[in-house]
C-alpha cells in the first residue's frame, strides 16, 4: 500500500528562535562609518534556524516528492529515464564544479569537444553549440539562426509553421524570435498533411518547427516529402529534440533533412530534471548554418582545444558563458556508459516498453488509442474520452487514481488535438514488471469508474495532500505568492 | 542486441523477448520500418558500452586537465563564495535530484514547498513581494524584463548602461531586437563607474518602457544615487530595472527600500559553487501589482488549500501565462529553469539565516576595504573613487604579466578589462569571504611589485 510522508511542515520562514544560527561563519569587525547611513540595511528578514533544523526541514520536503529514484514517473516527451549516480559523482568532481571560466581548462573544453562531435553524429549535424540552458532556449537560438540566414540572403521571411501537435514552447520560441506563427491542424492519421503544409508554405516562410517522432509518439513517415516541400520553398526545417528517444541510432534527423536540431540532455541523455532544472539544450545544425552558431565555440587546434570567438556572423549570444557545464559532464559520461550499441538498444527498449504498453492498455473498457494501431515509437497517447463520457471519470481522475497507488500519472490534457489525453512514455529505464502494474491499475480504475466512479473524483488520499483549490490559487484576492504576501493578507484579515 | 544486459535497461534481459511476443512482433526492427536513411557510420562515442571503472578512468583523465586554483580574485562572476557542506547532500537528495516541473502538485509538494520558500526569502532579500522560481541566469534574466517593460508600458525603447559585461549586453540585444525594442546606452560616470545621470535624463521619455541600472556595478561599485535614477523612470512613466547582487543586499538597502519595479540578479552567489560558468540562476522580484505580476516569465509557486481538509499547500499559479497554456502569445518559452539550483539558494539562505547573511556581506565589505587600503599603500588605487563590495577594477599597467605571476602563486587572476571594453590596462578582481588576511596581503604585495600603474 502506497502512503507518501505527509508532514504539517511549516515554512522555513516560520521556524526557529531568535539568536539559532546555521552556519558559524566568522562576525568580522566593519568599521561602517565609511558607508553612508541611508545605503544601509536595517532590517532583513530571514530564518534564524539551527543546521539541524535545515536539515531535516528540508529532507521532510523531500520526502513528500516524487522522483525517478522513487518509481516510474512516465510523462510523455519528458524521457524521464534514470539519472545514473555515476553521472552525479563525475560532475561534482573539483575539476568540474570549482573552474572558472576564464581560466585555462583544456580537460572541460575536451569533453565540450568530445560532446560536440558525439551529438552531431548521432544526429546528422555537422556542428553543435552546447550554450542553450535548456530546451526552450535552445529553439530560440534556432530560430535567431533561421532569421539571420534569411536576413544574409535577404529575404524577408517572417513566419513559422508549427503544427498544431507541437510542445507549447514551440511557438513561444517563434514569437520571441519575432515570426509570426502559423499552425497547422494534424490530419487523420496523426501526422502532418501534407496538402495542408503546401497551402501553409510560401515564400514568407522561414522555417517548420517539427517534432518527430511527433507528440503522439507516431513518427512523421513523410518527413522526406515534408522537408522537400519545405526546402523548395527556400525554408529551413528545425527538429524539436525531445522525443529523440524514439529514433536514437536509428535514425538522425540530418538524413530525414532537417537542418537545425536541439536536444534535451535532461531527456534523451539520462542528466536529471532536478524538479525543473538546470537543463541543457545543445544545438547543432548542418553545414550551411555552421556561421550563424552562438559564440564561442569549441575547436581542436591540431595541439589542444581552445574557445574560437572570431566568427563575424555568428549569432551572438543566448546565455551567459558558454553552457550548463556540469550537465554536459553528466551526458558525456552518459555516452561513454551506453556506447553505440547501449544507446540504439535504449531507443529500442523504449519503443518496445511503449508497444507493449499500448497494445495492453487499449483493451481496456473506456480507453482508446486515438490515430489508429500503428506502431508507436518512445511515447504513446491513449483517450479517455470514453470513459469521462459513460462514467464522468476524467483523464484529471485517472491521473489522481493513479497517485493512489504509488504510481505517477502520464502527462494529461497533452496534446490538445486528442480529448480527455493521457500521455505515457515509460522510458528505455523501466521494468517490465511496473509497466504491468500501470495496466492492472488502469483496469483496476476502469472496472471502479463503471461501478462506482464516485469514488474516483475523492482521489488522491494516500499523497501528502488531496486535490488542491487551484482557484484560490490564482484568484486576485486570495492569490499568495511569497511570504511577504502571506503576512500583509493576514495583517489586513483575508 | 546486447547479450550480456546493460545496468540501466532492465529489460534488456529475457523479458526482451516475451514483450516482443505480446505485442506480436519478431523483432524491433518491425517498430521501425517507416524510418528512411536508416544506414549510417557513428564516430565519437565507444561502439560497446564501457564498464564503470573504465568510464571513471577516462572522465577523470581528461578533467584532470583542469586546474584548480587554490585562491581566485578574478572578479565579474562567477565567484568563490562559501558553501555549506549540508547543500550537496540535500540537493543531492533523489527525491528533489530526479523529480520533474511539478505538474502533479499533490505528490509534489516538497519541490513545490521548497520553491515557494527560495521565492519568498528572495523577496525578504530584495524587499519586494514576488519572485518567479527562478530563470537562466543573469543575462536573460536582464533580457526577459525588457520584454516584459516593453509589455506593461507598450512602450519600445529600453536604456542600458554602456558598460555591462559582453555576455550580458550580448543577450540583452538578442532578447529585444525581433521585438523590435531599441537600445539605448548611457556612458558611464568616471566617478563612480555608473551610468551618467544627466545623460540619462535626457534619453529616458514618453517612448521609454524601462532603464536598468546595478549596484553594485559590474566594476563593484556602489551607486550612492541609486533612488535618483529610479525616480528619471519613474517620471518618465517607464519602469525601473535594479540588478543587484544577492549578497550585497546583506548589507546595503534592498531595491524594494527605493521604489524599484523589478530587480533582477544572480543568484550563483548564493552557495553555488562557479561550475565554468555553467552554475547560474538568473533572479527575478517584483512589486505587488498586477500589471507586472501578470507578465511575469517562468513558473511561480503560489500557496493554496486541499479541497478536502482546508490544509496548506502549493501549486504551480498564474500557468495562463505559460508556453504551454498559452503558446506564441506565451510571457516567455522559457520551461525548464534552475530549480534544483533555485532550492540549493533557498538552503542556503536558510542556513546562513538573518544573521549569516549580514555577516558574510560585511565580511566581503571588510576584505574589500582591507584589500583597497592595503593596495593604496603601495600607491595603488581602483579605477573608480567610490565604495566598493566585492569587485574592483584596477590600471595594472601590463595584465597578462601580473596574471603571470599571480598564476605562479596559485592566485587566478583578475578578469581582463582591456581586450572587454579597451580599457587599457585595467583589470577586474574581486574578493570574497573566504579570503584571508594573508591571501589579500600576498596579492597586494605581487600587484605592486609586477603592476606598472600608469594613472588612469
Amino acid at each position: 500500500m502506497f502512503r507518501q510522508a505527509r508532514f504539517n511542515e511549516p515554512l522555513i520562514l516560520e521556524m526557529g528562535q531568535n539568536g539559532r544560527i546555521g552556519s558559524n561563519i566568522e562576525e568580522c569587525e566593519l568599521d561602517i562609518n565609511g558607508i553612508p547611513r541611508e545605503l544601509l540595511r536595517s532590517d532583513l528578514n530571514l530564518p534564524e534556524v539551527s543546521e539541524v533544523e535545515v536539515v531535516r526541514h528540508f529532507t521532510r520536503l523531500s520526502q513528500m516528492n516524487w522522483g525517478v529514484d522513487l518509481g516510474p514517473y512516465p510523462l510523455g516527451s519528458c524521457t524521464m529515464k534514470y539519472n545514473p549516480r555515476l553521472n552525479e559523482e563525475l560532475a561534482w568532481l573539483d575539476e568540474v564544479q570549482l573552474i572558472h571560466p576564464l581560466q585555462e581548462m583544456e580537460g572541460a573544453l575536451e569533453i565540450m569537444y568530445k560532446l560536440d562531435i558525439a551529438l552531431s553524429s548521432l544526429t546528422g549535424m555537422k556542428r553543435f553549440t552546447l550554450q542553450p540552458a535548456a530546451g526552450a532556449n535552445g529553439e530560440f537560438t534556432g530560430c535567431l539562426i533561421m532569421r539571420k540566414y534569411h536576413k544574409d540572403n535577404n529575404q524577408e521571411r517572417d513566419e513559422i509553421i508549427v503544427p498544431d501537435s507541437a510542445h507549447g514552447t514551440n511557438p513561444a520560441s517563434a514569437a520571441m524570435a519575432g515570426f509570426k506563427v502559423v499552425e497547422i491542424p494534424t490530419g487523420r492519421d496523426g501526422l502532418i498533411d501534407l496538402e495542408i503544409l503546401k497551402e501553409a508554405v510560401s515564400s514568407r516562410t522561414a522555417g517548420l518547427m517539427m517534432t518527430n517522432p511527433n507528440t503522439l509518439g507516431i513518427f512523421e513517415k513523410n518527413a522526406l516529402e515534408i522537408a522537400e516541400i519545405i526546402h523548395d520553398a527556400g525554408a529551413l526545417m528545425y527538429y524539436d529534440g525531445a522525443n529523440l528517444q524514439g529514433i536514437l541510432g536509428i535514425a538522425r534527423p540530418g538524413d530525414l533533412g532537417f537542418d537545425i536540431v536541439h536536444l534535451n540532455l535532461h531527456k534523451t541523455f539520462s542528466t536529471p530534471h532536478g524538479g525543473g532544472g538546470p537543463g541543457s539544450g545543445p544545438v547543432g545544425v548542418k553545414e550551411h548554418l555552421e556561421e550563424y552558431l552562438p559564440i564561442p565555440l569549441v575547436k581542436f587546434n591540431g595541439k589542444g582545444y581552445e574557445l574560437e570567438w572570431d566568427r563575424p556572423k555568428s549569432i551572438g549570444k543566448v546565455r551567459g558563458w558558454y553552457g550548463s557545464f556540469p550537465v554536459l559532464v553528466k551526458a558525456y559520461t552518459y555516452l561513454l556508459s551506453m556506447g553505440i550499441e547501449g544507446l540504439r538498444l535504449s531507443c529500442k527498449i523504449a519503443v518496445l516498453n511503449t508497444n507493449y504498453f499500448a497494445k495492453k492498455v487499449s483493451t481496456i473498457r473506456g480507453f482508446s488509442l486515438p490515430f489508429g494501431e500503428v506502431y508507436r515509437k518512445h511515447e504513446v497517447v491513449i483517450s479517455a474520452e470514453n470513459l469521462a463520457k459513460e462514467t464522468g471519470v476524467t483523464a484529471l481522475d485517472v491521473a489522481k487514481a493513479l497517485l493512489d497507488r504509488g504510481l505517477h500519472p502520464p502527462t494529461i490534457y497533452f496534446p490538445l488535438i486528442v480529448k480527455e489525453a493521457l500521455m505515457f512514455e515509460f522510458t528505455d529505464t523501466e521494468t517490465k514488471e511496473n509497466i504491468d502494474l500501470y495496466i492492472s491499475a488502469l483496469k483496476e480504475i476502469s472496472d471502479i469508474a463503471y461501478s462506482n466512479p464516485s469514488q474516483l473524483k475523492e482521489a488522491p488520499k494516500n499523497t501528502s495532500i488531496g486535490r488542491l483549490d487551484e482557484v484560490f490559487a490564482n484568484h486576485p484576492k486570495t492569490m499568495c505568492l511569497s511570504y511577504r504576501m502571506l503576512k500583509k493578507s493576514h495583517a489586513s484579515g483575508k | 542486441m546486447l547479450v550480456e544486459g546493460h545496468p540501466y535497461l532492465p529489460n534488456a534481459s529475457s523479458v526482451f523477448k516475451e514483450m516482443l511476443m505480446e505485442v506480436g512482433v519478431e523483432s524491433t526492427d518491425e517498430f521501425f520500418r517507416d524510418l528512411p536513411n536508416q544506414s549510417f557510420e557513428l564516430c565519437g562515442i565507444p561502439t560497446k558500452p564501457l564498464d564503470e571503472p573504465s568510464v571513471i578512468n577516462e572522465v577523470k583523465r581528461i578533467l584532470s586537465k583542469n586546474k584548480v586554483y587554490a585562491k581566485s580574485f578574478t572578479g565579474g562572476g562567477p565567484w568563490y563564495h562559501y558553501v555549506p557542506s549540508i547543500i550537496k547532500y540535500l540537493i543531492s537528495r533523489g527525491e528533489f535530484l530526479t523529480s520533474y516541473t511539478p505538474y502533479q502538485p499533490e505528490i509534489s509538494q516538497g519541490v513545490l514547498q521548497a520553491l515557494f520558500e527560495f521565492q519568498s526569502m528572495i523577496c525578504e532579500l530584495y524587499k519586494m513581494d514576488v519572485a518567479n522560481a527562478s530563470l537562466y541566469d543573469l543575462p536573460t534574466a536582464i533580457g526577459e524584463a525588457a520584454l516584459l517593460s516593453a509589455r506593461v508600458t507598450g512602450r519600445r525603447k529600453f536604456v542600458i548602461p554602456a558598460y555591462l559585461p559582453n555576455d550580458r549586453k550580448n543577450v540583452i540585444l538578442n532578447y529585444t531586437y525581433p521585438m523590435d525594442i531599441r537600445l539605448v546606452e548611457v556612458p558611464l560616470s568616471k566617478d563612480d563607474g555608473c551610468p551618467d545621470l544627466e545623460y540619462l535624463k535626457t534619453v529616458v521619455d514618453s517612448e521609454t518602457s524601462g532603464i536598468y541600472i546595478e549596484t553594485p556595478t559590474f566594476f563593484g561599485t556602489i551607486n550612492a544615487n541609486i533612488k535618483a535614477f529610479v525616480e528619471v523612470a519613474h517620471d518618465a512613466g517607464a519602469l525601473a530595472i535594479v540588478g543587484a547582487d544577492p549578497l550585497s543586499l546583506g548589507l546595503f538597502r534592498p531595491p524594494g527600500e527605493y521604489d524599484a519595479d523589478i530587480a533582477v540578479g544572480d543568484g550563483q552567489p548564493l552557495g553555488i559553487p562557479p561550475g565554468a560558468g555553467g552554475n547560474t540562476l538568473g533572479l527575478m522580484v517584483c512589486r505587488d501589482d498586477p500589471r507586472i505580476i501578470r507578465q511575469l516569465p517562468g513558473r511561480i509557486v503560489g500557496l493554496t488549500r486541499s479541497k478536502d481538509e482546508g490544509r496548506r499547500g502549493y501549486v504551480l499559479a498564474l500557468s495562463t501565462r505559460e508556453q504551454h497554456i498559452r503558446r506564441e502569445k506565451a510571457t516567455s518559452n522559457i520551461c525548464t529553469n534552475e530549480a534544483l539550483l533555485a532550492i540549493s539558494a533557498a538552503i542556503y539562505i536558510a542556513t546562513m539565516g538573518r544573521k549569516g547573511i549580514a555577516r558574510v556581506a560585511k565580511k566581503i565589505m571588510y576584505n574589500t576595504q582591507y584589500v583597497l587600503d592595503r593596495l593604496r599603500e603601495f600607491g595603488i588605487s581602483p579605477l573608480f573613487k567610490c565604495l566598493h563590495f566585492r569587485d574592483f577594477a584596477i590600471n595594472v599597467g601590463d595584465i597578462e604579466r601580473v596574471n603571470r605571476a599571480l598564476i605562479q602563486n596559485e592566485i587566478m587572476g583578475g578578469r581582463d578589462l582591456e581586450k572587454e571594453f579597451g580599457m587599457a590596462g585595467v583589470s577586474l578582481f574581486a574578493v570574497t569571504e573566504l579570503h584571508t588576511k594573508e591571501d589579500i596581503d600576498l596579492f597586494a604585495k605581487i600587484l605592486a611589485t609586477e603592476g606598472r600603474t600608469k594613472g588612469v
